[in-house]
């Protein structure tokens, strides 16, 4: 494999190195790689880094509970050819004028193999997976109204991920190369926040990581802070000057750190947070 | 080497398929994890594993399978492949979307001689070559031959290792699915339950046939569909009885996770063991009693029946009549399970009681004797082999 094929991460990204074997392996096999983990753990991100990272076009489809299969083949504008058809138009007549590419459509005709992302395949129909095995399998589909077969140029690299809402099929399952995203220990996430923020200092870095960190393991959390709240946290941090001392490590269990709202959000957690530091305060006088 | 940690792996009950076995061979094959062993273990896992709550299993398998293993080289020698094993494997094993596959890929008679020829390919490809850490070591084969019961290869000791394997972390262990159910997990599994159909009443626009209709009658012909939905109706039997008390939080998150998953889901609540009433609203319990019969005469036999409950109680309690600590019962317990097993086909009964326990509680054995052993442990792993019972 040449450095050109390989993807380790980018300026901007981070990758570990289970992630890169992950990849490549997908890539070289030309096999899906889905993607699973925490929210805000970078899978969406990664299907930007890679297609920046080997110098290919990214294809997008963000999956919605409304989503259907088919509408990544193509979609066929019934409505549009009724109205047509009532006006007594011309164009009626030619049934291309009524089937709209889908993603996968627009992959297949690429020019160069493109990375194609299926962003949160799990928000779908529980069926959704199921009804593109073919497609991803053979990377051709055929055109009922039309009659042609469509193939791919070149087969793309296909990136899924999921945040496991619901469980996926087996068969959809064995075709591909799996890789969850562990949540960044601390090490892996300073070079995260350095990718982000090179200038940061490293005290305040190493203060906002320790805090972060203790929020994290708060007991009961309805939604843990996750690396984009981080990366947000830390930007406020820097742009309101706060300084290290402020978030110094030892207090931590009982003041509140400041800009917290950048952190927790959920409205239960922030009073469960408050109460916490408040009773932990007490206990101490 | 690779064969053992295969079988291995399905002994510890991870799901792998031969399709995904092949697939890590061919990866192996194209050099994908040439340098270290930590590659080819994160390599395997990507091809293996798809779930991560399997990765902590699937890390245990290959700390015991490559404990000692140092060189990778040891891992691509070209053994005898336990041809009858395979052959065996395969059927017991492969869908017939599987069993396709490999049919045009190799034919079946192929099939031995490609693995082989692939390991051999291997070993050619890395031997003598400086990619491999060494080829020295031998194959553990060699000193141990092959056991198709799975005698433990490599555990000699006589190689000594320092560093602390990635695999041997467990850095996936919180992930391990016996560990954790939560409204989320029971969601995920109770999913599994639906099946989405077109009944009911018409709700759709159906434009295609709309379009048809309308070309060929030549005026404006609305047609409609009726709305796809989930389609599965359950009822569900919760118990509160006293001794239900330590278990309320899973059972009230598999309640809520139920209600969100299910269009037609009824429940009632019971005590301890079914009577000839149930209860619909548990605060109510002393004012509106439900006769039984009416639950099981007003929901049909296609609805999936589930009951939660410890079954721990006095024998008594479910073949006597007047059993009950509750109240004079006319029919013994069991005569009505049995009623309501023999009104619905598919039923299961979920014991948050951990299964080890099971053996101590008589009550427990009746009732999934008269469930014809359909009792499930209340985990995610029980759950989710009551909902395969449920979905034949
Ligand atoms: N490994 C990483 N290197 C650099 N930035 C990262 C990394 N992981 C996460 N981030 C940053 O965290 C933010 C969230 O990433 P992203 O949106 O891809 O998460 P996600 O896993 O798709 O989340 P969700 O499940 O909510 O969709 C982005 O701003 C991204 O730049
Ligand atoms: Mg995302």
């Amino acid at each position: 494999m040449n450095e050109q094929t390989r993807f380790t991460g980018t300026d901007s990204y981070v990758a570990t190195e289970d992630l890169m074997v992950a990849v490549n392996a997908s890539v070289t096999l030309q096999r899906p790689l889905l993607i699973k983990g925490e929210p805000g753990t970078g899978k969406t991100v990664l299907a930007h880094e890679v297609a920046r990272s080997l110098d290919k076009k990214l294809i997008e489809w963000h999956i919605k509970s409304t989503t259907k299969a088919q509408q990544g083949l193509y979609e066929y504008d019934a409505v549009d050819r009724l109205r047509d058809s009532q006006l007594g138009e011309q164009r009626v007549h030619d049934i291309r004028n009524y089937i709209k590419k889908g993603k996968l459509w627009e992959a297949f005709e690429a020019d160069t193999a493109p990375v194609l992302l299926i962003d949160e395949i799990d928000k779908a129909d529980i069926e959704f997976p199921n009804d593109l095995l073919l497609e991803l399998d053979r990377m051709e589909f055929h055109v009922y109204e039309t009659q042609e077969t469509i193939q791919a140029k070149h087969r793309p690299i296909v990136i899924i991920t999921s945040n496991n809402e619901k469980e996926l099929p087996d068969a959809f399952l064995r075709r591909c190369f799996f890789h969850y995203i562990r949540f960044p220990d601390n090490e892996t996430m300073e070079r995260i926040v350095d990718v982000h923020h090179p200038q940061l200092k490293k005290n305040l870095l190493r203060a906002a990581l320790r805090a972060f960190y203790d929020i994290r393991e708060i007991p009961g959390m309805k939604k843990k802070p996750s690396t984009s709240e981080l990366l947000d946290w830390i930007k406020l941090l820097v742009v309101e000057d706060i300084s290290p001392e402020a978030l110094k490590s030892d207090d931590m269990k009982t003041i509140l750190p400041p800009l917290y709202g950048a952190l927790v959000k959920n409205e239960q957690d922030v009073h469960q947070f408050e109460r916490l530091i408040f009773m932990a305060r007490r206990g101490q006088n | 080497m690779f064969t053992h940690f295969f079988l291995e792996l399905r002994k510890a009950n991870l799901p792998v398929s031969i399709k995904e076995y092949l697939l890590l061979l061919e990866a192996v094959k194209q050099g994908l994890a040439e340098y270290k062993v930590d590659d080819f273990y994160y390599l395997s896992r990507s091809a293996l594993v798809k779930d991560e709550r399997n990765l902590d299993k699937f890390d245990r398998v290959f700390g015991h399978v490559f404990k000692g293993l140092e060189l990778l080289s040891e891992l691509f020698q070209p053994d005898n492949i336990p041809e009858d094993w395979l052959r065996k494997m395969a059927e017991l094993h492969l869908t017939e979307e599987e069993k396709a596959d490999i049919e045009a890929m190799f034919g079946w008679e192929k099939l031995m001689e490609e693995l082989k020829k692939r390991l051999e390919e291997q070993q050619e490809r890395h031997q003598g070559g400086n990619k491999w850490i060494g080829t020295a070591g031998k194959s553990p084969y060699g000193a141990y031959g092959y056991n198709p019961e799975g005698v433990r290869i490599g555990q000699d000791g006589t190689r000594n290792f320092s560093a602390v394997k990635v695999w041997d972390k467990r850095e996936f262990k919180n992930l391990d699915d016996s560990v954790e159910l939560g409204t989320r997990n029971i969601k995920v599994a109770l999913r599994k339950l639906r099946r989405f159909a077109r009944e009911g009443a018409i709700e759709e626009l159906d434009l295609p046939d709309t379009i048809r209709s309308t070309a060929r009658q030549g005026w404006l012909d609305i047609k409609m569909v009726p709305e796809r939905h989930n389609a599965v109706k359950v009822l569900i039997f919760f118990d509160i009885g006293g001794s239900m008390s330590p278990h309320v939080k899973i059972c009230e998150e598999l309640f809520s996770a139920c209600k969100t998953e299910f269009r037609h889901l009824q429940y009632y609540y019971f005590h301890n063991c079914l009577y000839e009433y149930v209860w619909e609203d548990n605060r109510r319990r002393n004012t509106d009693p439900m006769p039984t019969w009416n639950v099981l005469h007003t929901y049909g036999c296609d609805y999936k029946v589930i009951f939660v409950g410890d079954a721990s109680m006095s024998p008594y309690e479910i073949a006597m009549p007047g059993g009950s600590v509750e109240f004079w019962n006319e029919e013994a317990g069991e005569a009505w399970l049995r009623r309501v097993n023999d009104t619905y086909t598919h039923c299961a009964w979920l014991n948050p009681v951990p299964k080890r326990h099971w053996q101590y509680t008589p009550s427990i054995g009746m009732i999934s004797d008269l469930f014809e052993n359909r009792m499930f442990e209340l985990t995610l792993g029980g759950l989710d082999a009551a909902i395969k019972e449920l979905s034949h």
